[in-house]
C-alpha cells in the first residue's frame, strides 16, 4: 500500500541535505532524537503576542497531540513549524524550528521549500474548488513545477488516495469536482493532497472539528495508520480525541496576559492519568477550559 | 381597571396595524416609482422600434437621404470593432491591476491606486472623450476608431479593476493557504488557484463593463465621430450604434427615425441579454464551485 522509496522522496531528501549543508545547524534542544524541534519560539500578530518561548521536541513516526483551551496558541504554534504563520500580514516569529538537521528559520531559508517538506491539513476541509479529485491530489507536485509523467502521476494519485483511505470511495469519480464530496471525504482528500508531496511531518489543525462523529472516527483511524510512516502533530481541543489518537501530548495554556505557553509534554497516558503540572490536571478534569 | 387596560392595549394594536399597513404601502409605492421608468423606457422602445427591425437593419449600409430602405450595418460592425479595441486595451490593464490590488497591493501606494480607480469611475464620459481626442485625434489629425476604442477603454478599466479585485478578495483565505502549505510559490498560487477560483466574478466584471461601454455616446462624439460607410481602418472615423442613433434621431427624416428606434431596441436587447446572461452564468458557476 505504501512505498517510501520513490523518485519524489529521493529528490526531497537530496534537497533537504543541500539545505542542511548550507546551514550548519547543531542539534540541540529538549530531545536530540526529535523529528521536529521547536526552540524558544515566540509569535506575534502585529503587536499582540500569541505564544511565548515554546520549546518542544516532536518524537518521530508517532502522533503528538497539542491540547489546550481556545486561544492558547496551539494553531499558531504549528503554523510556525511550516512557516505559515508569517503568511498572515503583520505576523512575525522569533526562535527557530529544526526539522532533523535543518534549521527552518536560518537566514536564507526559503519558506516555500520548508512548506514542501512539511504537510498541513486545516480545520475546515479546503479542496481546491475549481479542481477535480485527481487534480487536487496532483496539485502539489504539479504546481511546484515538478516534471512527472502522466503514468507516474496516476500512480501518485492512486497511492495517496489509498493512503488517505479514500480510493475505494472516489476511484470511479476522479474527474468530479472535489467540492462535490462529503465533508469527511473532502478532509481525507486534503490529507491525500498533503501526503502527495511526501512530507516528513504532517501538521493537522483541528482536522475533525467541522466533521460529524463517523467522519471523525474515520479520520482518527487514518491518523493512527499514517503515524507509521510520517510524523504527525495534531492540534485538538477535544481531549478524548487526543487520548484516542496520540502517543504524546503537549498541553498549552494562555496566561492572564493572554499569551500562550507550553505547560508540559509527556506520554499521553501520563498526561491523562497523572500529569506533573497541577494546571494540566485542572484542565483534564474539566475544572476550566 | 382590568377592562380599561385591555381596551387601551387593543387601541394601540389597531394603531400599530394601521401604521404598519401605511408604511408597507409607502414602500411598495416607492418601489413602483423606482421601477416604472425602466418599464416605460423598455415598453416605449419596443413599441417604436419593433416595426423598424428587419434584416436590412443589420446587413445593409445606410441608403442616401430621401431614399427608402437601407440599414445601419456599419454602425453595428463599428460598435463591435470599438468594443474589441477597448477590450484589447482595458482587459489586460484592468485585470492585472485588479490582481495586484487584491493579492499584492498593500500600504499607501495600493490605497492611492484604489482611490484613483474610484475617481476614474466617476469622471464624466465626455471628459474621457476629450482625453482621447487630445491623445490620439490631435496627433494623428483625424477622428479614428483607435481614439474611440481608447476612450471606451478608459471607461472600462476602473470597472474591470474593481470587480476583479472584489472577485479575488472573495476567494477564501483557506484556499490560498492550502496551496501555500503545499510548497507552491505565491505567484503560482495566485495564477493557478486564486484566479481560477475567482474567474466567475472576473467574467462578470468584464461583461458588465462591455454592457456599459456599448451604450456610451458622449466619448465617441469627437473620437470615433461616426461614418456612413464601413470602417476604413483604425485611423479613420468609424460608425457606432449609439452615435448613429443620435444622428438619425436629430435628422428630419421619418425613415431615419424609425431606424434609430429599431437600433435602440437592438442595443437595449444586447445589454439586457448580457446582464441576464451574466446573472445566470455566475450563479451556476459559483454554486458548482462551492464558493
Amino acid at each position: 500500500m505504501r512505498q517510501r522509496i520513490r523518485p519524489e522522496g529521493q529528490r526531497m531528501s537530496a534537497r533537504a541535505t543541500t539545505v542542511a549543508a548550507a546551514q550548519t545547524g547543531r542539534p540541540e534542544g529538549p530531545d536530540a532524537h526529535a523529528a521536529v524541534r521547536i526552540e524558544h519560539v515566540s509569535a506575534w500578530y502585529g503587536t499582540r503576542q500569541a505564544i511565548d518561548d515554546v520549546t518542544l521536541g516532536i518524537p518521530p513516526h508517532t502522533v503528538t497531540a497539542i491540547i489546550g483551551p481556545s486561544g492558547c496558541g496551539k494553531s499558531t504554534l504549528i503554523r510556525c513549524v511550516d512557516r505559515m504563520h508569517e503568511v498572515t500580514p503583520g505576523a512575525r516569529v522569533e526562535g527557530t524550528v529544526r526539522l532533523g538537521e535543518v534549521d527552518l528559520y536560518a537566514p536564507g531559508s526559503d519558506p516555500v521549500l520548508v512548506r514542501s517538506m512539511v504537510g498541513m491539513v486545516f480545520q475546515k476541509p479546503n479542496p481546491f474548488p475549481t479542481m477535480s479529485v485527481y487534480d487536487n491530489v496532483a496539485a502539489g507536485p504539479r504546481l511546484r513545477g515538478e516534471r512527472v509523467s502522466r503514468g507516474d502521476l496516476d500512480d501518485l494519485v492512486e497511492r495517496n488516495l489509498r493512503r488517505a483511505a479514500l480510493w475505494d470511495e472516489v476511484k470511479g469519480k476522479l474527474g468530479r469536482s472535489g467540492a462535490t464530496l462529503s465533508g469527511g471525504q473532502q478532509q481525507r482528500l486534503c490529507i491525500a493532497r498533503a501526503l502527495a508531496t511526501d512530507p516528513a511531518v504532517l501538521l493537522m489543525d483541528e482536522p475533525c472539528s467541522a466533521l460529524d462523529p463517523i467522519a471523525t472516527y474515520r479520520i482518527e483511524e487514518l491518523i493512527r495508520e499514517l503515524a507509521a510512516e510520517v510524523t504527525i502533530v495534531i492540534v485538538t481541543h477535544n481531549m478524548q480525541q487526543a487520548s484516542r489518537v496520540s502517543e504524546w501530548t503537549a498541553f498549552m495554556l494562555a496566561g492572564d496576559d493572554g499569551i500562550g505557553r507550553l505547560v508540559e509534554l509527556d506520554r499521553t497516558e501520563q498526561i491523562f492519568t497523572k500529569p506533573s503540572d497541577p494546571r494540566t490536571e485542572a484542565y483534564i478534569t474539566g475544572r476550566f477550559g | 381597571m382590568q377592562r380599561a387596560l385591555v381596551l387601551r392595549r387593543t387601541r394601540s394594536i389597531t394603531r400599530r396595524l394601521i401604521v404598519d399597513r401605511a408604511m408597507a404601502t409607502l414602500f411598495a409605492l416607492a418601489t413602483v416609482i423606482a421601477v416604472a421608468p425602466l418599464v416605460l423606457v423598455v415598453a416605449y422602445i419596443v413599441v417604436n422600434g419593433v416595426r423598424g427591425i428587419d434584416l436590412d437593419l443589420v446587413t445593409k449600409l445606410p441608403a442616401p437621404v430621401g431614399e427608402a430602405g437601407g440599414g445601419m450595418a456599419n454602425a453595428f460592425v463599428g460598435s463591435a470593432i470599438l468594443i474589441a479595441i477597448a477590450s484589447a486595451v482595458a482587459l489586460p490593464v484592468g485585470i492585472l491591476a485588479g490582481v495586484y490590488l487584491s493579492e499584492f497591493g498593500r500600504g499607501r501606494f495600493a490605497a492611492t491606486l484604489r482611490f484613483l480607480t474610484d475617481v476614474l469611475t466617476g469622471i464624466p464620459s465626455i471628459v474621457v472623450g476629450i482625453v482621447a481626442y487630445t491623445l490620439v485625434v490631435v496627433p494623428f489629425r483625424s477622428f479614428s476608431a483607435l481614439s474611440g476604442g481608447l476612450a471606451l477603454s478608459i471607461i472600462m478599466i476602473p470597472t474591470v479593476t474593481r470587480t476583479t479585485e472584489e472577485a479575488l478578495k472573495r476567494v477564501p483565505t483557506t484556499i490560498r493557504e492550502a496551496s501555500l502549505a503545499l510548497g507552491v510559490h505565491e505567484w503560482k498560487t495566485v495564477l493557478r488557484i486564486v484566479i481560477p477560483t475567482g474567474l466567475g466574478g472576473i467574467v462578470t466584471g468584464v461583461m458588465l463593463a462591455i454592457a456599459r461601454i456599448s451604450g456610451e455616446t458622449a466619448p465617441l462624439l469627437f473620437t470615433a465621430f461616426g461614418s456612413s460607410f464601413w470602417g476604413e481602418g483604425p485611423l479613420k472615423p468609424i460608425a457606432a450604434v449609439p452615435l448613429q442613433i443620435f444622428q438619425y434621431a436629430i435628422s428630419p427624416y421619418k425613415e431615419w427615425h424609425d431606424q434609430a428606434w429599431a437600433a435602440a431596441l437592438v442595443l437595449m436587447l444586447f445589454v439586457l441579454v448580457l446582464n441576464v446572461g451574466i446573472r445566470s452564468v455566475t450563479r451556476t458557476g459559483f454554486q458548482s464551485r462551492g464558493v
